[in-house]
């Protein structure tokens, strides 16, 4: 089964989304920030990567930036969070190397419609 | 899939509050000029976080009262706009707000409509009525430019680099298909000779008919992340124009009503009653792998008993102690790990005074500095929750009561600013925490001649500094010529005292004159605890805490008296007891001294009086685990809790200042 990385500093949020996830099957491992989800990269393979945009320590642009240079995550999906104020962040995020977005607020059906839609 | 978002409520309202402590503190350091660019963005962070989880929670109104605060701080952020004094004050205030609406939320109160309205009002004059402009209204009028055809045709030509950044065109085919049914045709001419091929390039391109009632907002939608690497055409097929004017109309209704629908099931959402909202506790991974060590120990001594106690001989006494010995050893140190769980550093409580300060020395005109120490001194977490209203209290009236003016300090040769000091740290097997001003002091004439007008005191008799001090907590007592809104008139001094006894606690007060006061508070580290004194009654055995207890004495018939109005007294030495008898208290027929000479009697202090209590013996000193009685059963008069016994027995745990209660 898929191995999903959700990265946000937020506790509720972070563990909405692993819950959904796990839920439907997928293997779910949570950090808290970039600097920790970029930790957690490297001992495994994430198929997905979901990540917050505002976070402390090092935020989810920088983040999406180091992820997409290293090379075993040049083809990986990475989907950020964004409130949907921030238009600017999604063409930031993407420029980053994010795959896409999902626009906050969601519900749990429209994350799994998103991440069915990316790993199948 | 069905979740059920209600789980992950506490978690959200846990991590909000602690959000808006941050952002209460960060606008306290923006307004000292004490911040920088970091504690900007983690005031924004602080309400980003809140918006995100309260509009995914369900919580519409907070998120949309924190969208605006958002609003404001991100211009900030991006530097558009500088926050001065007054900015501060509104945002101030929305955070108050914000906990008042998180507040409601969580345990179902009412929220306060016209305070959420100033408080949105105040913030959008901050900002200015351009940014105003509701999300909502926005999405109302990109659905009502929305039109739905039959059938579309779509070219679809991604970049050669469009497989980089994890897309794929297979994911946003297969996401075409599902509005209708899709057909098509693959364009392959690009695609070079194999020795050429580059894997990771793309190379393909797609014409496709889509068929159904997809409207063009919806195909767009597929494309979104792909618009930048890919060559996206999308128009009506000609073929198709079936009724393409008519739908515009409907889908704007339809589209209004499931935004209205929505705002009104939030708001049932928000009001919705949590009783039962259970409380947790954030612990540090480090203490967790303490406890699991400990417990690892502890099956290692478990394992290594048994095996003894397979096939024992006298000859392995020596083995046996020794086990019993490391047995006790662990037991303890999991017990002490166990309780360190349940420690919280006191800055929880601490923080937030530098607010108050703010607020209320802003208020009377005085200048005031706030220093704190010692804030990660930890306490048990019950203890911090009820010692909050006490301290609150006691800085209350050092801001009000014992900080003068300005004018006052500059001609008492002080400097301008006066200072409150919060000071946490341990002492033995206690937590003091000392509140410090360098105001006037107190003046214990003034009280003194109170205590006697009120006829707490004789009039000439001669007191100690601490028994003047002492009147101060005295209920009614007040020394304020004017009564302020501040700190109230003198009815919670005497609330302040008993609380901190509650909690097993003492005050102590010392002041000079001129020169300031100290209020020391001293607290035991837990409540969980309880040193106790068994005795028994009757078949039962209670637990007296050894906190009050001040000796135990063996009645002698002629010390005895009958006092009319008081009952029986007991002359110890030059006082005369008070005699409270648990099985007449308790009704306990089967005690087995019915007269005071056969039985003992406990001298206990309560309200700096002395009780004797009548039981009919003295068992052993140890530590008990305080169990709730209310929780558990209902909450009865004179019994604080109960507790089990080695023999598996319960005890119930006397509360002696309930017991005099009782007798009165």
């Amino acid at each position: 089964m898929a191995l999903i990385l959700t990265v946000d500093d937020s506790a509720s949020m972070r563990q909405m989304v692993a819950f959904t996830l796990k839920g439907a099957g997928y293997d779910v491992v949570e950090a808290e920030d970039g600097q920790k989800a970029l930790d957690a990269s490297k001992t495994k393979q994430f198929d997905l990567v979901i990540t917050d945009v505002n976070m402390p320590v090092m935020d989810g642009i920088t983040f999406i930036k180091h992820l997409r240079a290293e090379a075993k995550y040049k083809f990986t999906p990475i989907l950020m969070l964004t409130t949907e104020s921030s238009a600017d962040k999604k063409a930031e995020g993407k420029t980053a190397g994010a795959t896409g977005w999902i626009v906050k607020p969601f519900n749990p059906d429209q994350l799994l419609a998103v991440v069915k839609k990316v790993i199948g | 899939m069905a979740i059920d978002m209600e789980q992950f409520h506490q978690v959200f309202f846990e991590e909000s509050f602690e959000g808006l402590d941050v952002m209460e503190t960060g606008l306290l350091n923006l307004d000292n000029g004490e911040a920088d660019d970091e504690e900007i963005n983690t005031i924004f962070r602080a309400a980003h976080s809140i918006k995100g989880g309260s509009g995914t929670f369900g919580f519409q109104a907070i998120a949309d009262f924190t969208h605006i605060m958002e609003t404001l701080l991100d211009e900030v952020r991006d530097g558009i706009r500088e926050l001065n004094h007054s900015a501060i004050n509104v945002l101030l205030k929305s955070v108050d707000c914000l906990r008042m609406m998180m507040t409601a939320a969580s345990d179902g109160s009412d929220v306060n409509d016209d305070e959420v309205k100033i408080n949105f009002d105040a913030l959008q004059t901050i900002l200015g009525a351009e940014n105003t402009s509701a999300p909502v209204a926005a999405k109302t009028v990109a659905v009502a430019a929305d039109n739905a055809a039959k059938a579309w045709k779509i070219s679809f030509s991604p970049h050669k680099n469009f497989m980089q950044f994890g897309n794929d065109p297979i994911r946003v085919i297969r996401e075409l298909s599902t509005l209708g049914s899709l057909s098509g045709q693959v364009d392959t001419s690009k695609v070079p000779d194999f020795s050429d091929l580059n894997p990771e390039d793309m190379f393909l391109s797609w014409d496709l008919q889509l068929k159904g009632d997809a409207s063009k907002a919806a195909i767009d939608d597929v494309f979104a992340w792909v618009e930048d690497e890919s060559d996206i055409s999308v128009s009506e097929l000609k073929s198709a124009e079936a009724s393409v004017s008519q739908p515009v109309a409907a889908p704007v209704t339809q589209a209004a009503q499931p935004i209205e629908k929505k705002t009104t099931t939030t708001a049932a959402a928000e009001k919705k009653e949590k009783a039962a909202v259970s409380s947790s506790i954030r612990v540090g991974i480090d203490k967790i792998d303490d406890l699991i060590n400990m417990v690892g120990e502890l099956v290692i001594t478990q394992s290594m008993l048994s095996m003894l106690g397979e096939d024992f001989n006298m000859s392995r006494l020596e083995k046996l102690q020794e086990g019993l010995i490391q047995l006790d050893r662990h037991t303890r140190e999991l017990q002490e790990s166990v309780m360190q769980i349940r420690m919280v550093p006191i800055s929880f409580t601490f923080s937030r005074f530098p607010r108050m300060v703010r607020d209320l020395s802003e208020k009377l005109g005085k200048n005031i500095e706030l220093v704190m120490h010692g804030e990660n001194t930890e306490l048990d977490k019950t203890v911090i929750e009820k010692i909050g209203d006490p301290l609150v209290h006691l800085v209350r009236n050092s801001i009000d009561h014992g900080i003068e003016m300005p004018e006052a300090r500059i001609a008492a040769g002080k400097p301008k600013v006066g200072t409150i000091q919060l000071n946490a740290f341990h002492r033995g097997g206690n937590i003091v925490i000392e509140i410090t001003d360098d105001g006037k002091g107190i003046d214990k004439e003034v009280i003194y001649n109170k205590g006697v007008e009120k006829g707490l005191v004789e009039a000439g008799a001669k007191l100690a500094d601490q028994q003047i001090y002492d009147l101060l907590f005295n209920p009614g007592f007040s020394t304020a010529t004017e009564i302020t809104d501040v700190s109230g008139r003198g009815v919670g001094m005497d609330v302040v005292k008993k609380n901190i006894m509650s909690l097993g606690g003492a005050i102590e007060t010392h002041s000079v004159k001129g020169q300031g006061s100290i209020f020391s508070i001293r607290l035991p580290l837990t409540l969980a605890i309880l040193d106790g004194q068994s005795v028994a009654v009757g078949g039962d055995n209670y637990i007296i805490p050894l906190v009050s207890i001040v000796e135990s004495v063996q009645p002698k018939k002629e010390q005895l008296n009958m006092v009319a109005g008081k009952g029986e007294t007991y002359k110890l030495r030059d006082e005369y007891l008070p005699i409270l008898r648990v099985c007449d208290l308790f009704n306990i027929p089967d005690a087995k001294a019915k007269k005071l000479e056969d039985g003992l009697l406990v001298v206990v202090e309560a309200d700096g009086k002395h009780f004797g209590v009548f039981v009919d013996d003295l068992l052993g000193q140890q530590q008990v685990v305080i169990k709730s009685l209310e929780s558990n059963y209902k909450r009865i008069e004179g019994i604080s809790g109960a507790t089990i016994l080695g023999d598996g027995s319960v005890a119930l745990i006397l509360d002696i200042p309930g017991l005099i209660r009782m007798s009165d």
